[in-house]
C-alpha cells in the first residue's frame, strides 16, 4: 500500500451560535464533528452528502480556511494545525484548492496571465520570465492556449474558466488537490471534459485528489475511495466498487437509490427517506440519523455509533454492524 | 397515441432583440403535449429550454424579447395572440408554471397561507375566506405537506427546501390546470429530496390528470419521470421520441454524445466520452447544422444547410442528415460509427 500522505484525527469544526446584546454563546452549529481518515498518496477520495453535511468545511479545516476545532491534519509528516500562519501559507503551496463556482472565484479585474502568476508570486518562485513562460506551459496543460493568457475570465466559457481554476491550483506543483465541487456548476458535455482532464493531470502529474461533490455518478466516475457524511459526521468510507455494490449504511443506501438513473428501463425498489435533514445546530441525540433511519433501534437514540472497519477495506458508523457483545 | 393534445405548439420563434442584433433564442419549434403525459425537454443552458416556456406562459421580457413568429393553442385557443388581461385568466387556471428556485418565487413577506389563499381568491373572487382557507388546506395535504393547518401560519423561511418546493407545486394546482410546466423543478434541491418531489409529480400527474412539461438538465430525471422526450440544441429541437427509445437508439449525434457523457452510478467507465467543444452562443451559427462543429459524423452537407427533422421511425423523428435516405439512411450512421 502507498504511503499516507494526509491523516484527519477526530476533526471538528465548530461554528458558535451568538445571541443577545453581549453575544452570548447559546450553542453551536457542529459542521464538521469528529471525522477521520486517512489519504493515500496518489488516490482520489470522494467525499460525497447531501448540502448542509459538512463535507465543504471538511475540505477548507484542512486547509485551515476554516480554523479546526479541534482535532489534527498530519500531511506529508507536518502537524498542519500545530503551525502558524506564515508557515501554513508555506505548506499552502503543497495544498491547493480548486473551487465549485469558475465565475465567482476568478478576479475579473485581472487578465488569465496575472491570475495564474500569483501564486508563483506569492511562494516566490521564479523570477518574471519563467513565470511567464510556466503560465503558457500550464495553460496548455489544461488544454487552453498560450494566447489566451491576456484575457480576462470573462471572456471564457464556464468550462474554460474551470480549466483557468485547475490550471491556478497546478502552479505551485502540489501534492494535493482539494477540489469543491469543480463540475457542478457545467452542462455536462463540458463535465465530462474537465472530469476527464482532472484523470489525465492525476496520471502526468501524480496528483493526490479530495474531490467533494454531491453527484453520486460524478464521484463514483473519479474516486478511489469514497466516503459519505451526514450531518458532520463520516457514516462510511469504502473503496469505491464496494460502497456502491454494497453499501452498509442506511443512509447509503437511502442516497444510492434516490439517485435518478439514466435508463428508463432499469427498475430497482427506492428507498424513499422521510423529512428532511435535521438542522446541524441541534443534531439528534445519539446517532444523528435516527430520525430518518428505517432499522433505528432504542439503542440509537443514545449512544452515537463509532466508525468502525467491518471488511477490508470497508468502514461503517451503524450499530446495525456492531459485534454482538 | 389516442390521447387528445391539450397544449400545440406551431413553429414558435422567440427572439431577443439588443444593440448588437437580434437573436433568436427560440427558433421555430413544434411539439404537442397530451392529456395526462408528462414530456420532458432536455438540454444544456442556452439550448432555449427555458424561453421555450416562458413563452407559453406569456412571460418572456418584453422589451427585449418578442414571439416572432408560430402559435401556441392551449385546447385549440391560439394564446400567443392573447392579451395581458385575457393571458391572466389563462395562467393559473388553465396552464400553471413551478420554478428552479422556490426560495426567490415565493414572498419572504407573506405567510405560506397567505399566499396560496391569494392564489385561490384570485380565480375565485367569489369564495369566502374560510372556503378560500379550507381550499388551500385541502390542496396542501394533497402534495403531502405535514401539519397543513398549523404550517399555513408559518414564513417561508421557517420551511426547508423541499417543502417549499411542495408549496410551490400546492400553489400551481390550486385551479386543477390542465398544463403544469416545472422548470428544473429539482435542480436546487438535495437527491433524497428529489427523489420525494418526483414520485409526487408522478404521483399528481396520475391521479389528476395534469399533462406536465419538465424542463431539465439531468437525463436521469427524464428517464424516471416522462413518457417523451425532446431534445434541444441552440434554439432547436435536435431529437423527439418516446423516453424508452431516445436512451436505447439515439439518433441525434448531440443526444448520444449526452446520453454518453453522463457519469453512470452504476459502473465504472475508464474514460468518459465527452463532446469537443463548447455549446455555440445563441445567434452565432447562421449556415448548416447547428451542432456540426462539434459533431464527428459531420460532412460537407452539414455545413451548408440546416437538416429538417426526419423520421427515424413511429414517433422518432431526428435533425441530422444521417437520417436521410439519399445519404445511405440509418446504415450511413453505423458505418460512420465504425470507421
Amino acid at each position: 500500500m502507498s504511503k499516507v500522505l494526509l491523516k484527519v484525527d477526530h476533526l471538528k469544526k465548530y461554528f458558535p451560535i451568538r445571541q443577545g446584546m453581549f453575544a452570548r454563546h447559546v450553542g453551536d452549529v457542529k459542521a464538521v464533528d469528529d471525522v477521520s481518515f486517512e489519504l493515500y498518496e496518489g488516490e482520489t477520495l470522494g467525499i460525497v452528502g447531501e448540502s448542509g453535511c459538512g463535507k465543504s468545511t471538511t475540505g477548507r479545516a484542512i486547509m485551515r480556511l476554516h480554523e479546526p476545532t479541534e482535532g489534527k491534519v498530519l500531511f506529508d509528516g507536518i502537524e498542519l494545525t500545530d503551525l502558524n500562519n506564515e508557515q501554513m501559507r508555506k505548506v499552502r503551496r503543497d495544498i491547493q484548492m480548486v473551487f465549485q463556482d469558475p465565475y465567482a472565484s476568478l478576479n475579473p479585474r485581472h487578465t488569465v496571465e496575472k491570475i495564474l502568476e500569483e501564486p508563483l508570486i506569492v511562494h516566490g518562485i521564479g523570477n518574471a520570465k519563467e513565470r511567464k513562460n510556466k503560465v503558457r506551459e500550464y495553460l496548455e496543460i489544461v488544454g487552453l492556449s498560450s494566447y489566451h493568457a491576456k484575457r480576462y475570465p470573462h471572456q471564457f466559457s464556464g468550462g474554460q474558466r474551470q480549466r483557468i481554476g485547475i490550471a491556478r491550483a497546478l502552479m505551485t506543483n502540489p501534492k494535493l488537490i482539494i477540489a469543491d465541487e469543480p463540475v457542478s456548476a457545467l452542462d455536462v458535455s463540458i463535465q465530462a471534459q474537465v472530469l476527464n482532464l482532472m484523470q489525465r493531470l492525476q496520471d502526468d502529474l501524480k496528483l493526490t485528489y479530495i474531490f467533494i461533490a454531491h453527484d453520486l455518478g460524478v464521484v463514483r466516475h473519479i474516486s478511489d475511495r469514497v466516503g459519505v457524511m451526514y450531518l458532520g459526521r463520516l457514516v462510511e468510507i469504502a473503496e469505491s466498487e464496494l460502497l456502491y455494490h454494497e453499501p452498509l449504511h442506511p443512509y447509503t443506501q437511502a442516497l444510492l437509490s434516490a439517485v435518478p438513473v439514466p435508463d428508463p428501463v432499469f427498475e430497482r425498489e427506492q428507498l424513499l427517506l422521510k423529512g428532511d435533514i435535521p438542522s446541524p445546530s441541534n443534531p439528534p441525540t445519539g446517532c444523528t440519523f435516527h430520525t430518518r433511519c428505517p432499522h433505528a433501534m432504542e439503542k440509537c437514540k443514545q449512544v452515537i455509533p463509532m466508525l468502525q472497519q467491518v471488511k477490508s477495506g470497508h468502514s461503517v458508523a451503524c450499530h446495525l454492524y456492531e459485534a454482538p457483545q | 397515441m389516442s390521447r387528445k393534445a391539450v397544449l400545440e405548439v406551431r413553429e414558435l420563434e422567440t427572439t431577443f432583440f439588443s444593440d448588437s442584433g437580434k437573436v433568436a433564442a427560440v427558433d421555430r419549434i413544434s411539439f404537442s403535449i397530451h392529456e395526462g403525459e408528462i414530456l420532458a425537454i432536455v438540454g444544456e443552458s442556452g439550448c432555449g429550454k427555458s424561453v421555450t416556456s416562458l413563452s407559453i406562459m406569456g412571460l418572456v421580457p418584453s422589451p427585449p424579447g418578442k414571439i416572432t413568429n408560430g402559435s401556441i393553442l392551449l385546447n385549440g385557443k391560439d394564446i400567443s395572440k392573447f392579451s395581458d388581461k385575457q393571458m391572466r385568466k389563462i395562467r393559473g387556471n388553465e396552464i400553471a408554471m413551478i420554478f428552479q428556485e422556490p426560495m426567490t418565487s415565493l414572498n419572504p413577506l407573506f405567510t405560506i397561507g397567505n399566499q396560496l389563499i391569494e392564489a385561490v381568491r384570485i380565480h375565485h373572487p367569489k369564495w369566502s375566506k374560510k372556503e378560500s382557507t379550507a381550499r388551500a388546506i385541502e390542496i396542501m395535504k394533497l402534495v403531502g405537506l405535514p401539519r397543513a393547518e398549523q404550517l399555513i401560519n408559518d414564513y417561508p423561511h421557517q420551511l426547508s427546501g423541499g417543502m417549499r418546493q411542495r408549496v410551490m407545486i400546492a400553489m400551481a394546482l390550486v385551479c386543477n390546470p390542465k398544463v403544469l410546466i416545472a422548470d428544473e423543478p429539482t435542480t436546487a434541491l438535495d437527491v433524497t429530496i428529489q427523489a420525494q418531489i418526483l414520485k409526487l409529480m408522478r404521483d399528481l400527474n396520475e391521479r389528476l390528470n395534469t399533462a406536465v412539461l419538465l424542463i431539465t438538465h439531468d437525463l436521469g430525471v427524464v428517464a424516471e419521470t416522462c413518457e417523451r422526450v425532446i431534445v434541444m440544441y441552440a434554439g432547436q429541437i435536435v431529437e423527439e421520441a418516446p423516453v424508452n427509445e431516445i436512451f436505447k437508439n439515439p439518433q441525434h449525434p448531440y443526444t448520444k454524445g449526452l446520453i454518453q457523457s453522463v457519469p453512470d452510478m452504476r459502473y465504472k467507465k475508464d474514460t468518459l466520452y465527452s463532446i469537443p467543444g463548447n455549446v455555440p452562443k445563441p445567434g452565432s451559427i447562421l449556415e448548416g447544422c447547428r451542432f456540426a462543429a462539434r459533431c464527428e459524423y459531420a460532412f460537407e452537407r452539414c455545413l451548408t444547410s440546416n437538416p429538417p427533422l426526419y423520421d427515424a421511425s413511429g414517433a422518432h423523428r431526428a435533425r441530422c442528415f444521417l437520417l436521410d435516405m439519399e445519404e445511405g439512411g440509418i446504415s450511413h450512421v453505423e458505418s460512420a460509427a465504425e470507421s
